[in-house]
């Protein structure tokens, strides 16, 4: 019954690549690789209205002050600063001052590596900076009228600092403990390593109430 | 100069058979890589640049507020506005927002909601530190500050 000289039932596949570099083109034009990165802030606790607002019980040596006003510019421990990447240096210096430690201040000095205390002994030890990096707080306020990237910047550059110690002490530059991943185990003891006894302590200050 | 007389017999032609299956390949590859927008952005974006970034782990649990000078600012003035979703919000309500964005979760991970604030870099702290204290008020302390990556010297 079947009939003879059938017509090839054969799609022409020659342009196959033709559609495919269009579809192609057309994702390549669309795509845009996500860049979900940035500084990551943890904000503090709503303060509870029946509470007075906490007193500063620290003392004054072991915190850090930045100030920015609403002119850009920096005032760093009471002195005007121009350079904001100078802040990486000092602030490194003031957490690692270790100027009288603490039992725990003692015993953080003991884990660091030799390079590091040779770094204490050269800059640190200064009877007005902070005590030990247990203590050491870094505490930034910026104006209403500062711009964002000025508090970016501090931000990162407070960051820097505390990447530096984290990564020296386990032997890393900063960019390489930034990139340690937390959910390989052996990775996770690094960082643990590193952040033990040594809080990330930046303290961003309320920012004054507008005036009616 | 027989040496350059002589001719080959092998055939000059490159096989293009399996050119298909290498631009599907590419073809997939960035299928599979590609983001298609959500939101239109209505508000500038340049983010700051910074050198210290960490990544976002899940994304399930960020959500975007975007913070600049609106793009059409003959309708909408020149003064930083903040976007949530698609539509301009006031600061008073992004409590709201937030709400909605845990109710969008299980149960368990709404106090690890991550908010990822994309803020322009002409902004100024004012508007910022509004919505960091909206943001308290609501309880979604983790924030982000996108930005881009600087190379760091």
């Amino acid at each position: 019954m079947a009939r003879k000289n059938r017509p090839t039932a054969e799609i022409p596949n020659g342009s196959m690549a033709d559609i495919a570099f269009l579809l192609l083109i057309f994702f390549l034009v669309t795509t845009t690789i996500a860049n979900d990165k940035g500084i990551a802030m943890l904000l503090p606790p709503k303060p509870d209205p029946n509470q007075p607002p906490p007193e500063v019980t620290e003392n004054a040596r072991n915190i850090f002050k930045i100030l920015a006003n609403s002119q850009d510019k920096l005032l760093v421990e009471d002195e005007p600063l121009m350079d904001v990447f100078q802040l990486r240096e000092m602030v490194k210096s003031f957490i690692l001052n270790f100027g009288s430690p603490g039992e725990e201040g003692v015993a953080i000095y003991n884990t660091l590596p030799a390079s590091m205390k040779s770094y204490i002994s050269l800059n640190g030890r200064r009877p007005d900076s902070s005590d030990d990096p247990n203590t050491a707080i870094v505490s930034f306020k910026a104006d209403r009228g500062t711009s964002y990237e000025l508090y970016v910047q501090v931000l990162d550059q407070v960051n820097a600092a505390y990447n530096d110690v984290y990564g020296e002490r386990i032997g890393l530059s900063a960019n390489e403990f930034l990139q340690l991943d937390r959910d390989d185990p052996v990775q996770d003891k690094k960082y643990l390593a590193a952040r033990q006894g040594i809080p990330r302590a930046i303290s961003i200050a309320e920012p004054n109430k507008i005036v009616n | 100069m027989a040496k350059f007389g002589k001719k080959s017999n092998t055939s000059q032609d490159i096989p293009t058979a399996a050119l298909p299956d290498i631009i599907f390949m590419l073809l997939f590859f960035f299928m599979v890589t590609t983001v298609l927008r959500e939101t239109d952005i209505l508000v500038k974006q340049k983010l700051p640049k910074a050198a210290q970034l960490s990544k976002l782990e899940r994304k399930s649990l960020v959500s975007y507020i975007y913070i600049g000078e609106p793009k059409q600012s003959n309708l909408f003035g020149k003064e930083p506005k903040i976007q949530v979703n698609d539509v301009f919000v006031e600061v008073d309500e992004i409590i709201q927002f937030v709400n909605q964005e845990k109710d969008k979760l299980n149960e368990a991970e709404r106090d690890q909601i991550t908010m990822s604030l994309k803020v322009d870099v002409e902004s100024k702290m004012g508007i910022v530190s509004d919505v960091q204290q909206e943001l308290r008020d609501a309880n979604a302390r983790k924030i982000l500050y996108s930005s881009v990556q600087s190379i760091d010297i």
